[in-house]
């Protein structure tokens, strides 16, 4: 079968993902170019039944000079050969409505000499919005053809496929003349590289890149040999050039009557970008995302937590009892269940930022936020992952995607998880009802209640704190610009909706899935294998401590549980770092509990439960009590109890600060695309979260 | 109207766009503490920082 390579091309809010997927539907796979963040997406189409092609999305681009170094690796597609996107037709894909800046690129691709198509996007809106496009005057001023197309009604995909077909035949000369730049210095380039493309040799002079068989000029001669601030001159200059070349083009072809032009921006902008209605506009879509995620996902996510546990019990009555049984019921099982647990979740989220991406009201929310969060490194957009975070970390560094910015980026996400998510709540309720009394502070203000408030309000101290400080301490590849395009308000495009939504949870599947999966089961394995001698005896020890008691099944059964997990192999690492922790204020016993809940905060106060024989199957809500009562009760060999005021705010300190989540681990892995940034986050949160604990336990102690 | 740009100091980008000497710029919000500003040019709507701003140097029409 033949098979073509087709690149979309444009500037940003184009549409050109739009028509990206009405091309490839779900044929499309997303990725990271290798050793960026920026994401790759290609797909497949069939242009005839016999015609395959391979369908390359580039990131929207004003111009093929990259921005950021990021940008540059996925530009690479057009500059080398040998890229495995090289493309046989490129596809600039524009909007009516903004011709003349969408040109600039068109004519800079046209002149690498590729086989191009423009896509006229939004055609359908060229009544509404009174323009008039000569199309056949501007294909040949253009040396192109011209496909008009409206994603959204799904029209002239076909031709565009069409066209796709025909490309061959279509001129590939360059259509702007560089010389009108600097008459002198591209002649002499013209003369020096014979037989080669002259804006290649041109853009080899910029450094932008490096063509195969075009090498930058070396040169003692002042006259050609031009320094990097003549070059960024003439860089200007041909930009200005450039438009003067589309602007007389355009003059003859494209006509606009301002009287039709009838403009919601100004109005929606007027409210949603204003000092105070803007704000506060914004703060209710915030508490509408919070809300969905936090309040909405919870039903679906009972529902996957009841399932994996029925399954897993399932499994474990019908297998015959052993090794395996164990291994799939309580190790794949239960770790395939953690890991779709946050799949309403991310779905959610991201079902509600496609449709605040599509409209283009995102672009408002940096707007208006961007001077708070710049001195902490982030960006206006970083204020959806730090929100999303305090209901779960996973799907909100997934949600720092959004930022173009590769440094904010990178930033949003290292410090997102500081946020105090929902998974924390329950071992925050255990440890204030132990340390902080049931008074009121004035009279009226519950003193737990405060101490809770405050532990959210360190949460996002701490993010934006690390924030400073990372940002301090990262260097930007480049210097970075903030120039935010401010798309017009569009309705969204649900299909645009659901494929976003789609990719984005079948690629936490693969991508973070397998590592949860995994660490969960390496998890399980030494929380439920240890030792023969103790650990494979534990029943008859146990049994045996408790003959000359009178003890209930129950009773019996609980101080197995506990024998186990302390004579696990998690428990005897637990003992073993017991040392390290002590400083910290903690025993033996809540060092296995740190240690465990590695796989998941909540599983703090379970494990903290079997180790003080109350049994696992303990509910915060229902059981809490109890937890506390035994715990409270619990005392050191001098007889001060070991759940002290010093000791409660230690533990707090920790958990606030702390990585104490894989899931997180897994998701920084696959978002950041480094082990460095997931390892480094690791050490940075948990080591701070260390030092604090151990300066206020030493205070307070 | 655009009398000068700082072309040192100034991305490509937003050349690019089109801020460039002679194109009418309009400004339609400024965000708290005057900083980003909204700015409308060669039809293209954009934010941008004030450091960026401040090195473009315009004529009031």
């Amino acid at each position: 079968m033949k098979s073509l390579k087709i690149v979309l091309v444009g500037n940003p809010n184009v549409g050109k993902t739009s028509i990206f997927n009405a091309l490839t539907g779900l044929n499309q796979h997303v990725g990271n170019y290798p050793g960026v963040t920026i994401e790759r997406k290609a797909g497949t189409t069939h242009l005839t039944k016999d015609i395959k092609a391979t369908v390359v999305d580039l990131p929207g681009t004003y111009s093929i000079n990259p921005s950021s170094k990021d940008e540059e690796v996925a530009l690479k597609a057009l500059y080398d050969p040998n890229n495995k996107d090289y493309p046989d037709v490129v596809v600039v894909v524009v909007e009516v409505e903004n011709l003349k800046r969408n040109l600039l690129l068109f004519t800079q691709i046209k002149d690498l000499g590729f086989p191009t198509i423009l896509a006229l996007n939004m055609a359908d809106q060229m009544d509404k919005k009174g323009i008039s496009v000569n199309v056949a005057l501007l294909e040949q001023k253009l040396q192109t053809k011209i496909v008009m197309i409206s994603a959204r009604k799904n029209e002239g995909i076909d031709t565009l496929k069409q066209a796709v077909l025909d490309c061959d035949q279509n001129a590939t000369d360059n259509i702007f003349d560089l010389k009108s730049i600097d008459a002198d210095y591209f002649q002499t380039l013209e003369m020096l590289y014979p037989n080669q493309n002259p804006y290649k040799v041109w853009l080899t002079q910029t450094k932008v890149f490096a063509f195969e068989g075009i090498n930058p000029l070396v040169s003692s001669n002042t006259e050609l040999q031009k320094n990097d601030s003549e070059i960024k001159r003439l860089q200007h200059k041909e930009t200005i050039k450039r438009y003067q070349f589309i602007n007389e083009i355009l003059k003859e072809t494209y006509a606009i009557d301002t009287t039709k032009a009838k403009d919601f921006r100004m109005r929606f902008d007027r409210i949603l970008t204003h000092k105070f209605w803007g704000y506060v506009i914004f703060m209710v879509v915030m508490l509408l995302i919070y809300g969905s995620v936090f309040e909405l996902a919870a039903y679906p996510m009972d529902f996957v937590d009841g399932l994996f546990s029925d399954l897993s019990a399932w499994v474990s009555s019908v297998l015959p009892e052993g090794k395996l049984t164990g291994l799939i019921a309580d190790g794949i099982i239960v770790g395939l269940g953690g890991v779709m647990m946050f799949v309403p979740q991310i779905a959610i989220l991201f079902f509600l930022i496609s449709i605040l991406e599509e409209t283009g009201y995102m672009s408002r929310v940096v707007f208006l936020m961007d001077r708070l969060m710049r001195p902490f490194g982030l960006n206006g957009k970083s204020v959806v992952p730090l929100v999303s975070g305090t209901a779960c970390a996973i799907p909100a560094i997934m949600a720092a995607r959004n930022i173009e910015n590769p440094k904010e980026r990178l930033i949003t996400m290292l410090v997102t998880p500081f946020m105090t998510c929902s998974a924390r709540i329950p071992v925050y309720i255990i440890i204030i009802s132990l340390i902080i009394p049931q008074t009121y502070l004035l009279g009226f203000i519950p003193l737990q209640a405060l101490v809770m408030t405050g532990m959210y309000l360190l949460g996002f101290i701490g993010a934006l704190g690390a924030g400073w400080v990372l940002s301090k301490v990262i260097k930007a590849d480049r210097k970075s610009y903030f120039i935010i395009e401010m798309p017009t308000y569009k309705l969204p495009i649900l299909k645009n909706v659901l494929l976003n939504m789609y990719e984005k949870v079948l690629s936490y599947i693969v991508g973070a899935g397998k590592i949860i999966l995994a660490l969960s089961v390496v998890l399980w394995f030494l929380g439920s294998h240890g030792p023969s001698d103790t650990f494979g005896n534990a029943e008859e020890i146990v049994t045996e401590r408790y003959v000359q008691q009178e003890t209930s099944a129950e009773q019996l059964e609980n101080a197995i549980a506990e024998y186990e997990l302390e004579h696990s192999y998690i428990g005897i690492i637990g003992r073993t770092v017991e040392p390290v922790f002590r400083p910290l204020g903690y025993d033996w016993k809540v060092s296995i509990a740190v240690l465990t809940s590695f796989a998941a905060r909540e599983v703090f106060v379970g494990n903290l439960a079997v180790l003080y024989n109350l049994g696992a199957d303990l509910d915060v809500e229902e059981d809490g009590g109890r937890i506390v009562d035994t715990l409270a009760k619990e005392k050191r060999a001098d007889g001060t109890p070991v759940y002290s005021f010093a000791m409660g705010i230690s533990l707090l300190l920790f958990y606030a600060f702390a990585m104490q989540c894989l899931s997180t681990v897994a998701i920084t892995k696959k978002e950041t695309n480094s082990w460095k940034w997931t390892v480094f986050q690791l050490v940075f949160m948990t080591g701070f979260a260390y030092i604090v604990s151990l300066v206020a336990y030493q205070i307070l102690k | 109207m655009i009398k000068a740009i700082n072309t040192e100091n100034v991305p490509l980008k937003l050349i690019e766009i089109g801020c460039m000497a002679g194109n009418i710029v309009e400004v339609l919000q400024v965000a708290p503490l005057a900083d980003p500003i909204y700015i409308k040019v060669n039809d293209s709507f954009m934010s941008i920082r004030r450091d960026l701003a401040e090195q473009i140097e315009v004529e009031l029409i």
